[in-house]
């Protein structure tokens, strides 16, 4: 059989997107940032939007995420990436702006920018990592850690009474008018991140189509700080994270499906 | 052009606009309103960039973003909110890009009140944020100067990619007065070779304040120490006023240096031979010129209207070569000129 096998029969099936730089990314093993990048790189390759794209990091384990990927880009200070995304899109409609966040950055220290940016309708597109803790820092409570969770600055677990309930962004986001596509994906096996995928393109093209602020949140692993192998931490994410973000589509408004089923019209 | 009655804020925000403002962020705070106000309008009008934030904090980030692209941007505030722009001014000092920060100070600390006040001195001319650097530090001291300054705050953060704060008293923004505003310039559509506008047909761009490396860091510091003392070297600004002759001199900048003006005066007519050094940098300070000067005369008198910031730069310029004296009122209280006549009388008693 093999030796029927001619090279002209040879097809690229996988390759590094264009939109990625060779270089090698800090990342632990195991955790989930890697794929939700290559998902994000994929996605702006399908689209043909490298060159007209900024990226803005935000502070956390993604800091360096603008050097991984083959676009302008900036970091912004500590949950500040939608006001400085904002100030971008705002003198450039015509560019993609994206920014890639994690929950410390996004749900904590800068619940206020990504509140209001969506308030504003801010037509920016933002991939939000919720992994339930804060990496960069070695592990400490997160808002979005689960009640129970120990961690480095909730060792005896995250009590109510002490630190209230993990927050739900995707739900809260989706119930301002200005939210156009508010989703949660999971990244722990295959088919999820499939639709991860798809759901990354469909908020790259609700900002083509300037229908609004979109949010695609992903449930990712942090088995360095959560103690777990990469298998386990895929469990984790089934177990323990799923029943309190329930993977889901929370808003699509008006335009949306249309854009899902027929393409980007115009960029406008 | 001819002369308009303008209040200060309102004469920054539109000689802002004429010098090719493409887009403002900002949050409303007393007494810096009306230069945000004036923008709301005017900025739709001519199809650029208004937004009003939701926080100084959102505000300084979203200026970040906009000075990313290369555009002329700009936001204002006041003490208080402008202590909450500290964080974005160091990531836009530390990125080696061009900003106009305009900071219309009130009495304080803490909430203080919303008069006039000088009390943001060492704050805007330490650093302005964390860190180890200076932003160059303007001081109007009438409505015409402060529309001069906003044009200038935008070439000289344009030409040494540096950041400008234009820092005056509440005096100075509310007062109406007859000025002159510049002609229109056309936007600058042009955008330099470091500028965010999506890397089509060329490398990548980043901008970016972080250096994991000390030695990357240090090297990125000394480029902007090198920098600063380029900047100190030809961009140190001042106005004197009758210190040829002067037994005394005043130094005073903003309200308090343009009523030192009228001390002079006074001083004159009664036989006292004063003189006024008025720094309209704060940063560069023009510590030589004072330096040169205290070696002429008798004492020297520093006006603020606090309770005696710039005094420690005078003294530092001053180095020992003469007495420096302090007269300040605070708490949102301007000095009379009366009140400066009688401190200079004071220091020639103790100085004869």
């Amino acid at each position: 059989m093999t030796a029927d096998i001619k090279c002209d029969d040879m097809t690229i099936t996988y390759q590094r997107p264009d939109a990625f730089t060779d270089a090698h990314t800090h990342y632990c093993p195991g955790c989930t940032h890697g794929v939700a990048h290559r998902l994000l790189a994929e996605a702006l390759d399908e689209l043909n939007l490298r060159e007209k794209t900024i990226l803005v990091a935000p502070v956390g384990c993604a800091v360096f995420i603008a050097d991984y990927f083959e676009l302008d880009g900036c970091i912004a200070a500590h949950g500040r990436a939608p006001a400085m995304a904002t100030g971008i899109k705002r003198v450039q409609p015509d560019k993609v702006v994206v920014t890639y966040q994690g929950d410390g950055d996004l749900a904590s220290i800068g619940a206020a920018e990504v509140m209001h940016a969506a308030v504003r309708g801010e037509n920016i597109t933002i991939v939000f990592i919720n992994n339930a803790i804060y990496g960069m820092t070695g592990g400490q409570m997160a808002p979005t850690s689960i009640i129970g969770q120990k961690t480095t600055s909730s060792p005896q677990g995250r009590s109510v009474v002490q630190s209230g309930h993990p927050i739900q962004m995707s739900e809260l986001l989706a119930g301002l008018a200005g939210s156009a596509y508010v989703v949660r994906r999971s990244l722990h096996d295959a088919a999820n991140i499939r639709k991860a995928k798809k759901a990354i393109l469909t908020a790259l093209k609700v900002q083509q189509a300037g229908l609004g602020f979109s949010l695609v949140e992903l449930l990712s692993t942090c088995p360095t700080n959560w103690g777990l192998s990469p298998m386990d931490s895929l469990a984790w994410v089934k177990t323990h994270m799923l029943p309190i973000y329930p993977v889901g589509d929370f808003k699509v408004a008006d335009g949306v499906k249309e854009v899902m089923r027929d393409g980007v019209r115009s960029n406008s | 052009m001819t002369k308009q009655l303008l209040k200060g804020n309102v004469a920054i925000a539109e000689a802002a606009v004429r010098a090719g403002l493409e887009a403002y962020f900002g949050y409303p705070i007393t007494p810096q309103t009306e230069l945000l106000e004036h923008l709301s309008a005017r900025m739709p009008e001519l199809g650029r960039v208004f937004l009003q934030a939701e926080s100084e904090v959102a505000a300084i980030n979203m200026l970040y973003g906009a000075l990313s692209t290369g555009a002329r941007a700009m936001t204002s505030s006041s003490s208080p909110g402008f202590s909450l722009m500290q964080e974005g001014l160091s990531y836009i000092a530390a990125s080696d890009i061009p900003g106009v920060v305009v900071d219309v100070m009130r009495g304080g600390p803490g909430l203080g009140n919303i008069l006039p006040s000088q009390g943001d001195y060492f704050q805007v001319t330490r650093s302005a944020g964390h860190g180890d650097y200076r932003p160059i530090v303007l001081a109007p001291a009438s409505v015409q100067e402060a529309i001069d300054f906003t044009v200038l705050a935008f070439d000289l953060a344009e030409q040494y990619r540096h950041l400008v704060i234009i820092a005056l008293d509440g005096l100075i923004g509310q007062m109406m007065e007859p000025a002159e505003l510049p002609p229109m310039r056309d936007i600058n559509t042009h955008r330099p070779d470091w500028a965010l506008t999506g890397a089509e047909g060329r490398p990548k761009r980043m901008i970016s304040s972080l250096y994991l490396q000390a030695e990357a860091q240090e090297a990125v510091n000394r480029r902007t120490q090198a920098r600063l003392k380029i900047i100190s070297e030809n961009e140190t600004r001042w106005i004197e006023y009758m210190t040829d002759d002067a037994d005394y001199l005043l130094v005073g900048y903003g309200s308090a240096g343009r009523i030192a003006y009228s001390a002079v005066q006074s001083a004159r007519r009664d036989g006292l031979k004063v003189g006024l050094l008025r720094p309209q940098t704060l940063w560069p300070f023009p510590s030589e010129r004072l330096h040169e000067l205290a070696g002429q005369v008798r004492g020297c008198l520093v006006v603020e209207m606090n309770a005696g910031q710039m005094l420690d730069d005078v003294r530092l310029a001053v180095n020992g070569r003469v007495a420096v004296d302090f007269f300040g009122r605070m708490g949102g209280i301007v000095p009379m000129p009366d009140e400066i006549l009688g401190a200079i009388q004071q220091m020639q008693h103790e100085r004869i």
